[in-house]
Order: structure tokens, then sequence, then C-alpha cells
């Protein structure tokens, strides 16, 4: 059999292929959950490695009776279009999340609950920041089953190793 | 198997679905490095079936069909599932994100 194939442009610089990501998530606003979760996962789905680093508000992504209830911040954000006045009104945040929630369901994107299922299944590594448990005073059995461990930046950092390794703060 | 001129996009993906028959997918999946049993039918099966019932695929999608979950699509087509199967399934790239 033969292939067809469109003959590529000539290359000239060698690519340098991503083999990794790191991300560390330090906010729990679902706009930024989502985001890290996204790129995540899709780095996975292209057969790029991926890890998560959860870190100081970050780490109510993955408390057990928290990561059900995060929220969109409605409040310091331009982009919701509606006055930061009224953002702060009581409700607010809650009918601002339901909205994003219908969105993103129509769009077949996962509650956080499921999709932590989805990237554990997927191969991401979740990791917890000491630090920030200590700080939020949350121990392991407050995080969800799938997390990989608890580090040390030190510890993050370590794992960054070998070519073609990005880190991202979201 | 007699030489037939398979045309794909660049990145391998069939422009023609009607071109494609089990020894195609076959032939694309050694490309891949996958060797096809049951299991990867079956999952081949149910994506094209998904394609022709025109229903965008997503990872989540997969892992709700009842043929395989997640961590089983991963482990049968190393390195980007979706991708992989959807080219062997000879139908074009996904365009999801999730």
């Amino acid at each position: 059999m033969e292939v067809l194939k469109p003959v590529p442009e000539e290359k000239t610089k060698k690519e340098a292929k991503l083999k990794k990501v790191m991300i560390i998530v330090s906010k729990a606003t679902l706009e930024n959950v989502y985001a890290s979760f996204i790129l995540a996962n899709g780095a996975r789905m292209e057969g790029i490695e991926s890890e998560l680093f959860f870190t100081f508000f970050g780490l109510e992504a993955i408390t057990k009776s928290k990561l059900e209830h995060l929220h969109v911040a409605t409040v310091g954000n331009p982009a919701m279009h509606i006055p930061t006045m009224l953002g702060g009104l009581p409700g607010m945040e809650a009918f601002a999340t339901t909205m994003m929630k219908k969105e993103m369901e129509k769009l077949d994107i996962p509650p956080v609950d499921e999709f932590l299922e989805i990237l554990s299944a997927s191969g991401v590594k979740m990791w917890a920041c000491k630090l920030a448990m200590d700080m939020f005073h949350l121990e392991k059995k407050d995080l969800i089953d799938d997390l990989e461990g608890v580090l040390t930046v030190g510890d993050f950092y370590n794992r960054a190793h070998g070519e073609g390794t990005h880190l991202m703060f979201i | 198997m007699a030489e037939t001129a398979i045309r794909v996009s660049e990145e391998g993906y069939l422009e023609d679905f009607t071109q494609w028959s089990p020894e195609v997918g076959a032939e694309i999946a050694a490309e891949e490095g996958i060797t096809m049993t049951d299991e990867h039918w079956k999952v081949i099966d149910y994506i094209q079936d998904q394609y022709k019932n025109e229903v965008p695929l997503t990872i989540r999608k997969v892992g709700k069909s009842g043929v395989i979950d997640i961590k089983e699509f991963y482990a049968l087509f190393p390195g980007g599932p979706l991708k992989k199967a959807s080219r062997i399934s000879g139908i074009p790239k996904p365009v999801s994100c999730i």
C-alpha cells in the first residue's frame, strides 16, 4: 500500500519538543482550576507527561470538602463586564458560577470531582504543597485519594529535570 | 495486499473515510507502534459509530462509553489515545481540547 502524504516544508531548526509540563495551581477560582485541568489533560492527550502542584488557595481544588463548591470570581475581573460593586453583591458569585457550569456542561467539560478522576486515570500526577498544607492546617486525609503525595517546593523542582520540561504558574 | 494509494493529511489522517478498511487501520496502527487486538477493534468500532452519528469525541465520552475506561484507553493507545485511535479509525483529527 502506498501512502500519499503532502511533502512537509523543510525544517531549518531542530525542533525542541515539549515532553513534560508541570503546572502550579495557586488559586481555586473555578476559571483558574479549569484552566490548569484542561492544560494538564490536554498535555496527556498529546502524549506529553503532566503534573499538577497545588499550593496556597489552589489546595481547595483537591480538598474533599471544598472541591465541589468552587466559584467564579466576580470581583476584580474586568472581563466579567459587570461593575465591581455589583459583582460583590450576595449571590452574584453563585449566579455566575451556575451560568458558567451550564456552559461547560454543554461543551462536555466535566465537573471538578469527575475531572480529577479523569486526570488521575490519564496519568496526571497530582501533588500538594507541604508548606501550604501546614498553613491551612490540612492533613493528607482531607485531600483527594488520587493524590500522589505531598512535596516541598524543592522536591517539586527536582521533578522538573529533563529536556523539554516546562513549568507554568496559574 | 493489492497496492492501493491512500490519501492522508499532513498529520497522517485519512482524507477519505471510504478508503478505510481494517487492513488500512492495522497498517496505520503498526506505524504508531500498536499491534491491534480485539480490545483495540472494539474501541475503533465505537469511535467510527460516533463519527457516523456526528458526535464529537472527547476522552470523557470514551470513558463513559461502556466499551473501555480512560485508564485502559491510555494503555491501549499510549501517547495520545484519542488522536491515535482516530487516525486508526480513518476519521479526521479530533478537534476537542478535552
